[in-house]
């Protein structure tokens, strides 16, 4: 007996009320936007420039004590906040201490990360400091240039690969879920208030490509069915591929998810952000693969006449490459 | 049909075993690491039984290549740091006074007297109370000028002079500052790499970033502050000479003079000539060392050109005061009793051995031509490290074994045939690792976990095909052949994409945004090849094996 996820022959209709799911996508979008305009994302020190001290200690964190060891320090602002994690020792105290970026320096100066030091020893004697960083406001804002030039880039490159193998709709389809995925990760992020740093860039990246790779598996189906349901009308076309494809959907999310949770519970505190966002991607990648790129793909409709070439297996001048 | 050629699958064997030969160092990570210390130590300062006992840990013919270990597993500190490549200008210009000045002094009765007039940091301007004779200061100065020498610049000339009324103002070309910025960079990447090593780091990374930029990364040190000590100063020292002593840092030095604080007496500044007589450049060693009187001090000896210079000047100047400048700051200003011909010399001051000691090596190893600026400065731990790894290998594990139960509850047999395929997929991504020498970082780890959910995706995709051949009435043989011909495309196209990002992210990337797209890229190779090549081998050989009338996947 085999562990099946979809039961085999699934006819589900997808697109009865594929406007509507288009409608909802398009809200949560502009809710996720709306999010990112007014509360602004949570940037790390990556992109924002200041100073993390990871501190470790023995004895338990008082955020309030922390705070009025720091403040005569007068740093500017300064965030504390206790880390929890459930592969900590008992006696494990982990604090993050946040420091804005100081007027007229770049890398903060090592005599004040010594200074906040001797402070929290008042509170706390063994505390200890495993992790430092600190980024100048100069470094970071290049940073942040970068991160959306690369995701701007691979957007671009993934536009014109599905271009050249499908025809344009499907580029855009393929695109518009990606934007959608994006959006609503930058969305919860900001919604949450998560730390947005460098590594959330990779993982918006890892979405890019995983969300993609669902959506070119459907799309690789379309393409073959609309040449064995010559007469069908696209609705159908799109709903039996996406069916068909249904199995392996949902095997290649749960195997993936599987990976990602266990790396989420077990994986420790520093990745936590970055496995976060890549579990939501799946999830909110595999639901845009089939309601948002299918739905726009019927909305914008495709040619027919794929098999009026005298090659059958050409879609277009690239499609055979792998033939 | 279902065939495979034999020289294809000794191919794909011999691939597979080569991959898992390669990644075979890494499950004895600390005795192959130990084993590859002693061999470079032996290479590099001869033989000892305890070397030789630690080489033998591991055996010489198999490999011996490891997947390095980012900063963040392993503790250490990052520095990125600005070189201040202007700095040099102006000191060029500094020094390019007296040339000037000793030029234009023959020409008294055309240009009248010559003044230096005080200007901005990378131009100098000079006065002449003859206008009339500028177009003959011009010529006399432009005849300094030497040809730049670069890649780029051929014939271009080293300065520009320009006048304006009697004023005549020196400045670099812009030629020339490309190629000052040039050999800058080249310089401040040789002195911090001799000042790192005279330490004695192990793996240290020191790799130049855009134009004007040093990324630092040195494994194993306890904190960036300690690793800028180390090459932070700029260890400029320079032999001024002394006009006079007073308590005011405001005073007027009067033009090509400057004020400079003292380092040990709290309110002293001295007044100094700009124009170097010697400087640290023409060091050619210096050792730490005991003064007269029992105090640290370093002992230090020039190169025939410094010491003739500073042999010529002290016979000049016996009974005047001369300063020794580092960074900035006067050390001390020693009175000449004699002529100095031998070319060495000893620096005093307050210091503590420790201080002489640094000094000797920062001054042996040579000054950064421009100051630093840091940008960036991260110090990881080795606990914080250790707990991350630790994390990450029993994440792996656990993810690991959830995909292998889950694949094998779903498709049985073939499910076993991918997991046999996932673990060799595993194992090639750490040879491949292993094989060119890629960092492995947190996100990196993630990376492979992620690769390892993916990597059965093109399995999948192949088994629901056969699934559907088989449903369509079709036998065994062509089920599995045409799961494999159809799930093709999709493959392709699926990784390709995917595999587009991932060089995206390499490219713009950084630290360890980079290293997770090396294990997410090179994952994406090794799964296609392992579903493609390996899981369909099995299945083959299997098939051929058990000739089944049904097939259950």
């Amino acid at each position: 007996m085999r562990l099946r996820l979809v039961k085999q022959d699934t006819k589900f209709d997808f697109f009865s009320r594929w406007k509507m799911w288009l409608g909802i996508s398009l809200v949560m979008m502009i809710v996720g936007f709306a999010s990112f305009m007014y509360q602004g994302l949570n940037y790390g020190i990556d992109f924002k420039g200041g100073t993390t001290i990871r501190s470790e200690s023995t004895t338990p964190i008082d955020v309030g004590a922390y705070r009025d060891a720091i403040s005569p320090l007068e740093l500017g602002d300064i965030t504390i906040s206790e880390v929890f994690d459930p592969t900590f020792a008992a006696d494990q105290h982990v604090a993050m201490i946040r420091i804005q970026a100081q007027e007229g320096q770049e890398a903060v100066k090592s005599d004040i990360i010594a200074q906040v030091q001797v402070a929290l020893q008042a509170i706390a004697p063994d505390i200890k400091f495993v992790s430092v960083e600190s980024v100048g406001p100069k470094v970071s804002g290049e940073l942040i240039q970068t991160a959306a030039i690369a995701v701007v880039l691979a957007i671009a490159a993934v536009l014109i690969y599905i271009w050249l193998r499908f025809e344009w709709q499907f580029a855009l389809g393929a695109v518009a879920a990606l934007v959608h995925d994006i959006i609503l990760t930058i969305g919860i992020f900001s919604e949450l208030q998560i730390k947005f740093d460098l590594a959330i860039i990779a993982a918006l990246l890892t979405i890019v490509g995983y969300s993609l790779n669902d959506t070119v598996v459907v799309f690789d189906r379309v393409r073959e069915n609309l040449r064995k349901y010559k007469k069908k009308p696209l609705n159908e076309v799109l709903n039996i591929s996406i069916n068909e494809t249904l199995s392996r959907t949902f095997m290649t999310s749960v195997t993936t998810l599987l990976a990602l949770i266990a790396l989420f519970v077990l994986g420790g505190d520093v990745i936590r952000g970055f496995v976060f966002a890549m579990i939501w991607g799946v999830i909110v990648g595999t639901y845009s693969s089939v309601f948002v790129a299918s739905a726009i793909l019927l909305y914008l409709g495709v040619k027919r006449d794929w098999t009026n070439k005298p090659d059958a297996n050409a879609g277009t001048q690239f499609a055979n490459i792998d033939a | 049909m279902l065939q495979i050629d034999l020289w294809k699958r000794v191919v794909i064997w011999a691939l597979c075993a080569l991959g898992l030969l390669l990644a075979v160092p890494n499950a004895f990570y600390s005795k192959v690491e130990g084993h590859n210390d002693a061999i470079a130590e032996i290479e590099l300062s001869g033989t000892s039984p305890e070397r030789e006992a630690m080489a033998a840990q591991w055996p010489g013919f198999l490999p011996s290549g490891l997947v390095n270990l980012g900063l963040d597993l392993r503790g250490g500190a990052h520095l990125l740091a600005e070189v201040a490549v202007e700095d040099v200008y102006s000191a060029r210009m500094k020094a390019f006074w007296p040339e000037v000045r000793d030029a234009l002094r023959p020409e008294r009765s055309t240009i009248g007297t010559i003044r230096l007039q005080p200007s901005a940091g990378d131009e100098l301007k000079v006065r002449i109370s003859e206008p009339d004779g500028m177009t003959r200061a011009m010529e006399v100065v432009r005849g300094l000028a030497q040809q730049v020498v670069s890649l780029s610049g051929v014939g271009a000339s080293d300065i520009e002079v320009s006048a304006d009324g009697s004023a005549l103002t020196v400045r670099l070309s812009e030629a020339e500052k490309r190629a000052t910025d040039e050999r800058t960079m080249q310089q401040s990447l040789e002195i911090i790499r001799r000042r790192i090593d005279e330490v004695g780091t192990r793996e240290p990374t020191i790799q130049r970033q855009g134009t004007d930029r040093i990324l630092i990364q040195v494994p194993g040190i306890g904190s960036a502050a300690e690793l800028k000590a180390i090459i932070g100063t700029t260890a400029q020292l320079t032999f001024q000479p002394v006009l006079g002593r007073g308590s005011d840092p405001d005073a007027n030095a009067g033009i090509g003079n400057e004020i400079l604080p003292s380092l040990d007496e709290e309110g002293a500044y001295y007044t100094l000539e700009s124009a170097p007589v010697v400087t640290g450049e023409e060091l050619v060693d210096a050792q730490p060392a005991f003064d007269q009187n029992g105090r640290p001090a370093v002992n230090f000896r020039f190169n025939p050109t410094g010491a003739r210079k500073f042999g010529d000047y002290t016979a000049e100047n016996i009974g005047n005061p001369f300063a020794i400048v580092l960074d900035s700051e006067v050390i001390s200003a020693p009175v000449i009793q004699s002529h100095i011909s031998g070319g060495s010399g000893i620096i005093t001051g307050n210091f503590t051995v420790e201080e002489s000691t640094n000094l000797a090596v920062l001054l042996r190893a040579g000054a950064l031509p421009a100051g630093l600026d840091f940008l960036e400065e991260r110090t990881i731990g080795p606990e914080l490290g250790a707990d991350s790894i630790k994390a990450g290998q029993v994440a792996c594990i656990v993810a690991f074994t959830a995909v292998l139960i889950f694949m094998f509850l779903s498709y049985g047999t073939f499910g076993l045939f991918a997991n046999i395929a996932l673990i060799i997929n595993v194992g090639l991504i750490f040879g491949l690792l292993s094989m060119v020498g890629a960092t492995l970082t947190l996100p990196g780890i993630a990376g492979i976990v992620l690769t390892i959910g993916m990597a059965v995706d093109a399995n999948v995709l192949v088994f629901e095909r056969i699934r559907e051949e088989i449903k369509s009435g079709k036998g065994p043989a062509r089920a599995i052949d045409l799961g494999y011909e159809k799930a093709l495309s999709a493959i392709i196209d699926a990784n390709i994409t995917t595999f587009i990002t991932a060089v995206i992210l390499f490219v713009m990337g950084s630290g360890p945004v980079r290293g997770f797209a090396i294990t997410l890229g090179l994952g994406i190779l090794t799964s296609v090849f392992t579903a493609i090549f390996v899981t369909r081998l099995i299945i083959v050989m299997w098939f051929e094996r058990k000739r089944p009338k049904e097939l259950e996947v």
